[in-house]
């Protein structure tokens, strides 16, 4: 099982060893290569291997392929806060409408909660051909048990064979235990999906190492196959007015709560968020002050109510809340206008704003990485020219 | 009260850098660490021992030898015991593995009344590891705690989402995993220090944990990586250099208003 | 970065690293903020006692981790002088204020004072100086008069560094005017005892983050038992510690020319004029060479001196003056020379050598200012030839 050396044929050069991604390869004192414990089997060496002496070696599955057969339909979590549906859920929707029709399913959404039935009506009409909704006092605030526990017994009973759930606190908070529950796959926090109709097989990719790299990963002998996807990578589906289907009401005794929720603190209250904002303006390391960040909420205003963002140095610095952070551990934004400001563009905070239609990136530096996915690059300081964009969108 | 703390040691991302000729990671130079989410996790930890004494630490890695680095680590900054996992049996586990093997050397331990994770690793980054390993233990586990109190058997945790927090009550015993913004880890001190230099870490193979072989390492794992690759590097629009700053402002304000953006 | 080895022990390597990374991870980036606002560094002094490195100059016995290498407390004075000498100074200062009780506190008293040093939970201040006895420390004003189990202190310090921050204070007072330096006794006085206040903070041209206050003592009744040593006995421990604490301001300086070179050299290499680097400038290369070679110097002849001192060589003053006083000078001549490098931006208070160059001004003048070292050296040398000079 896991990585193959064929020693005879490894010729020591070293090219499968700085092409690990995870330091799991080393050379021996003859030079042929070892793998150790930090070997994830992601492949990236055998690629690189000039003479083809490593392979992966995976035991075949014996569970027939027929169990498998009686997964079907793609299913899409429809995540609500407070019995308002988020718009995660709807990005869901079109993304799993894509991917049902290539399988030739139905795509159906679960709704978790009580007293959220009135949610089932948008959810038709953003492409849900069905909906499972468990309505049960246990669901009405959300905490991880609860959720999982119903999620699971809905997967034993109906058998999808996609399951798909917002990267959100909330999904990505329960779906690991159901994962764990039904025993199958879970791939964190994707970014593109696809489908091998032939193979009906879920194709995931998702960045790992910081951004660094992509990963595609597959679950080829568990069902269903499950995925928490980033919010704001997949767009928002055009609603069809009248779009109707099947509302399927499922009764499950679940246990009382382990978690009491004792209260709710929205910090953002009086804040433009900046995970559904059309317009940012985001302050980084060169803001060098928390002071400073008034300058760009004056931005924001001149822009007509933008959310004010910062990147993970400008957070770890204490100059703002992390409610504000874009970035591989923050928010991911897809803005209309992405405005930059002291921003070097490290790939952790890039993987969190470079699908925002327009981005603008203002910077001492010529050099700064953010250049390189700016639209519209601005070379200065962002004293000097932010109170100029100020005036000049007053006039 | 005894706490474990589930930590891992990765490479230090934020130093990781892609050869623009090949298009490939660099990871020469690129040290191993702590992961930073589970820094904040141990503190946590150590801010509870302060608080209630005759509290216990454990930390638990699974890993390759070298993973004894960060527990050595931990012991500088005062955790009591640990534990490293190791095994090439254990190679080429994804989440659901993971979860089931660190599950495995927890339940070896005497009864944690708490077991802390970071909240993702920075190298997977997908957080999953927390929530189940919980579920292999058949805990609650609340995700994204940034503050907690225990009194009388009952944890208090507040835990962050998107748009703020909340206050939240759990029986004992529970896990959490730990946001940043919990705490400033500590640095290790001398005296312990020096006692993790002494310290003869056997590791706890996966036959002496009495794990399942058929749920253990690639095999046992449901996912598969099937290709990795570099993104694709992105190009620039233009760039405007040494002009005034206010012509450049009016100039980037009539290109927005001439494509009707603002 | 090479650097020299100097048969350091691995506990003074260790701390080396250990005191690097905190000053680099905890001091920097406040070191500016620290500087502006003249806010005295509490959390990271207390957060290096958590780190067990304010006892590394207090024997084992008494809670610390000193065995007989001074090493380690020299090296953490150093590393945290690289980034931020407002702040080593704090930390140095309370090491001063407890060599008194350290080199002639009885069993009881160190017992008492010391532990709480070495975790780090109180500081100490050293208080000798006085408005009219500052070179002339022989002159002091400030007086002790015994009453009962007790002593009664009337007079005012001066200057003194962690005053109103620190805890325990060893406090010079005259015990008998009659007798001059040697009616001069050293009281152990903690904050709190009543008729004993703090005047105003001052403000300074350089390491502002230390706290430098007036001590005012107003019928304070200290008890007897807080005498160190005999009366008459002040003086002794007051010069018996300026020869073990000055290679302490060398290694201040050391530490603080280092971190004018670093961001010196590394700001040559960035910063390009006329199509290059300007460290391709022969011109500027040698000054940075320059640079460099003096801090080697300086810390060559320190860590020499601290060595012989460990090593038990008596007659240490002459030489601990010349690590002072040649350590300060250097660091003014590097820091200056860094701001140099930067050129106008080094004027600038986004960058951090106009700090250093601020901060170094004073080593040139506390713990005995460079004229009264040279004194010392040339009185040595008078003393020393005496004997081998023919007539």
């Amino acid at each position: 099982m896991g990585l193959k050396i064929d020693l005879e044929t490894c010729i020591g050069c070293g090219a499968c060893v700085s092409a690990c991604p995870f330091g799991a390869l080393s050379q021996r004192a003859d030079a042929k290569v070892e793998v150790n414990e930090a070997c994830t089997a992601c492949g990236a060496c055998i690629e690189v291997c000039p003479v083809g002496a490593l392979s992966m070696e995976v035991v075949e599955k014996k569970e027939a392929a027929g169990s498998l057969d009686a997964y079907r339909g793609v299913w899409v979590f429809a995540e609500q806060r407070g019995g308002k549906l988020q718009e995660v859920a709807f990005e869901l929707l079109g993304e799993g409408r894509v991917l049902a029709d290539k399988l030739g399913v139905e795509l159906c959404a679960v709704l978790l909660g009580h007293g959220v039935k009135s949610c089932a009506a948008t959810l038709f009409e953003h492409g849900a051909d069905k909906i499972y909704v468990v309505d049960h006092p246990a669901l009405a605030v959300y905490t991880a048990e609860p959720y999982a526990e119903a999620m699971s017994a809905l997967i034993r009973k109906h058998k999808p064979e996609v399951v798909l759930a917002g990267a959100t606190s909330i999904g990505r908070g329960f779906i690991a235990r159901v994962a764990i529950q039904v025993k199958t796959g879970l791939t964190a926090d994707c970014t593109e999906l696809d489908v091998d109709a032939d193979k009906r097989l879920l194709l995931q990719t998702r960045p790992a190492f910081g951004g660094n790299i992509m990963a595609c990963i597959i679950c080829p002998d568990h069902r269903p196959q499950m995925a928490t996807v980033r919010p704001k990578v997949f767009k928002h589906p055009s609603p069809v007015a009248g779009r109707s289907g099947a509302l399927v009401e499922e009764k499950l005794d679940l246990k009382d709560p382990a978690v009491k929720v004792l209260e709710i603190v929205n910090a953002m209250q009086n804040e433009v968020n900046v995970a559904g904002a059309e317009f940012i303006v985001t302050g980084g390391r060169g803001m060098g002050a928390p002071e400073n960040f008034k300058l760009l909420a004056e931005l924001a205003e001149a822009l007509g109510g933008a959310a004010v963002g910062a990147s993970r140095a400008a957070v770890d610095a204490g100059w703002i809340s992390s409610f504000h952070q874009v970035g591989q551990t923050g928010k991911t934004v897809r803005p209309k206008i992405y405005i930059a400001c002291g921003v070097s563009g490290q790939i952790q905070h890039l993987v969190g704003m470079n699908s925002s239609d327009t981005i603008i990136a203002i910077n001492k530096d010529p050099d700064a990485p953010i250049f390189g996915v700016a639209d519209i690059g601005i070379v200065g300081d962002l004293f000097h020219v932010v109170p100029e964009l100020i005036k000049a969108l007053k006039r | 009260m005894h706490i474990v703390v589930c930590a891992k040691q990765v490479p230090n991302t934020t130093q990781v850098r892609i050869n623009p000729e090949t298009n490939t990671l660099v990871r020469d130079g690129v040290e191993s660490i702590l992961n930073p989410f589970d820094e904040n996790a141990l503190e946590m930890a150590l801010q509870l021992k302060e608080k209630h004494p005759g509290t216990k630490i454990t930390v638990l890695t699974m890993g390759p030898p070298q993973a004894a680095e960060i527990l050595k680590e931990a012991v500088g900054r005062g955790a009591d015991a640990v534990v490293l996992l190791c095994d090439r049996a254990f190679a080429g586990s994804d989440t659901w593995a993971t979860s089931y093997a660190l599950s495995i050397a927890i339940g070896k331990l005497e009864k944690p009344d708490l077991v802390l994770f970071g909240k993702q690793a920075i190298d997977g980054d997908t957080a999953q590891v927390g929530p189940g390993v919980a579920d292999w233990l058949g805990i609650p586990c609340i995700a994204y705690a940034r503050k907690v109190e225990i009194a009388d058997g009952q944890a208090t945790v507040e835990r962050t989402y998107e748009d703020g927090y909340e206050k939240l009550e759990v029986a004992l015993p529970c896990a959490l995993t730990v946001v940043k913004e919990a705490n400033v880890p500590r640095m290790a001190s001398l005296r312990g220090k020096m006692a993790a230099k002494k310290l003869n870490i056997v590791p706890l193979t996966a036959e002496a944990s009495g794990a399942d072989p058929a749920h253990l390492g690639l095999n046992a794992s449901p996912t598969r990586v099937v290709k990795i690759f570099s993104p694709p590097p992105k190009t620039g629009g233009v760039k405007w250099q040494g002009e005034d700053p206010a012509a450049m402002a009016q100039k980037l304000v009539d290109l927005l208003r001439e494509r009707k953006l603002v | 970065m090479a650097e020299l080895n100097y048969g350091l022990s691995e506990l003074a390597l260790e701390i080396r690293g250990m005191v690097r990374e905190f000053a680099e991870s905890r001091v920097k980036p406040v070191r500016a903020e620290l500087d502006e606002t003249g806010h005295f560094p509490t959390d990271i002094l207390r957060e290096l006692g958590k780190m067990d490195l304010m006892g590394l100059y207090i024997p084992v016995e008494y809670g610390g981790t000193f065995e007989g290498d001074s090493m380690p407390n020299l090296i953490a004075v150093e590393e945290l002088s690289r980034i931020c000498i407002g702040v080593s100074v704090s930390y140095a200062a309370s090491g001063l204020g407890a060599d008194p009780i350290l080199i002639g506190g009885s069993a009881e008293q160190k017992k008492k004072f010391l532990a709480p040093l070495a975790s780090g939970e109180k500081w100490a201040a050293y208080a000798l100086t006085e408005p009219n006895a500052g070179s002339d420390a022989g002159s002091i004003r400030t007086t002790a008069v015994k009453k009962g189990d007790k002593y009664v202190l009337n007079g005012t310090k001066q200057w003194i560094t962690n005053g109103g921050e620190a805890d325990i204070y060893t406090v010079f007072a005259v015990t008998d005017k009659n007798r001059g330096a040697r009616g001069v006794s050293c009281f152990i006085v903690e904050k709190g005892t009543p008729g004993f206040t703090f005047g105003k903070k001052e403000n300074k041209l350089g390491i502002r983050a230390s706290a430098t206050r007036e001590l005012i003592f107003e019928d304070c009744e200290v008890p007897a038992a807080n005498l160190i040593g005999r009366e008459g006995t002040g003086f002794i421990w007051a010069m018996k510690t300026f020869d073990v604490s000055r290679p302490g301001i060398a290694a201040q300086a050391v530490g603080l020319a280092q971190g004018a070179l670093d961001e010196a050299v590394m700001y040559a290499k960035v910063r390009e004029q006329f199509g290059k680097p300007i460290i391709a400038n022969q011109g500027l290369s040698w000054m940075l060479a320059d640079m460099a070679t003096k801090v080697e110097t300086a810390r060559a002849l320190t860590y020499a001196v601290v060595k012989s001192i460990d090593a038990g060589v008596k007659d240490i003053s002459k030489f601990s003056a010349m690590c002072k006083v040649y350590a300060s000078d250097i660091a003014m001549q590097v820091t200056t020379d860094a701001v140099q490098v930067f050129g106008g931006y080094g004027y600038m208070k986004e960058y951090p050598v106009e700090k250093m160059m601020r901060d170094a001004k004073i080593l040139q003048i506390y713990e005995g200012t460079n004229q009264i070292q040279r004194d010392i050296i040339g009185m040595a040398l008078n003393k020393e030839y005496a004997a081998v000079a023919k007539p």
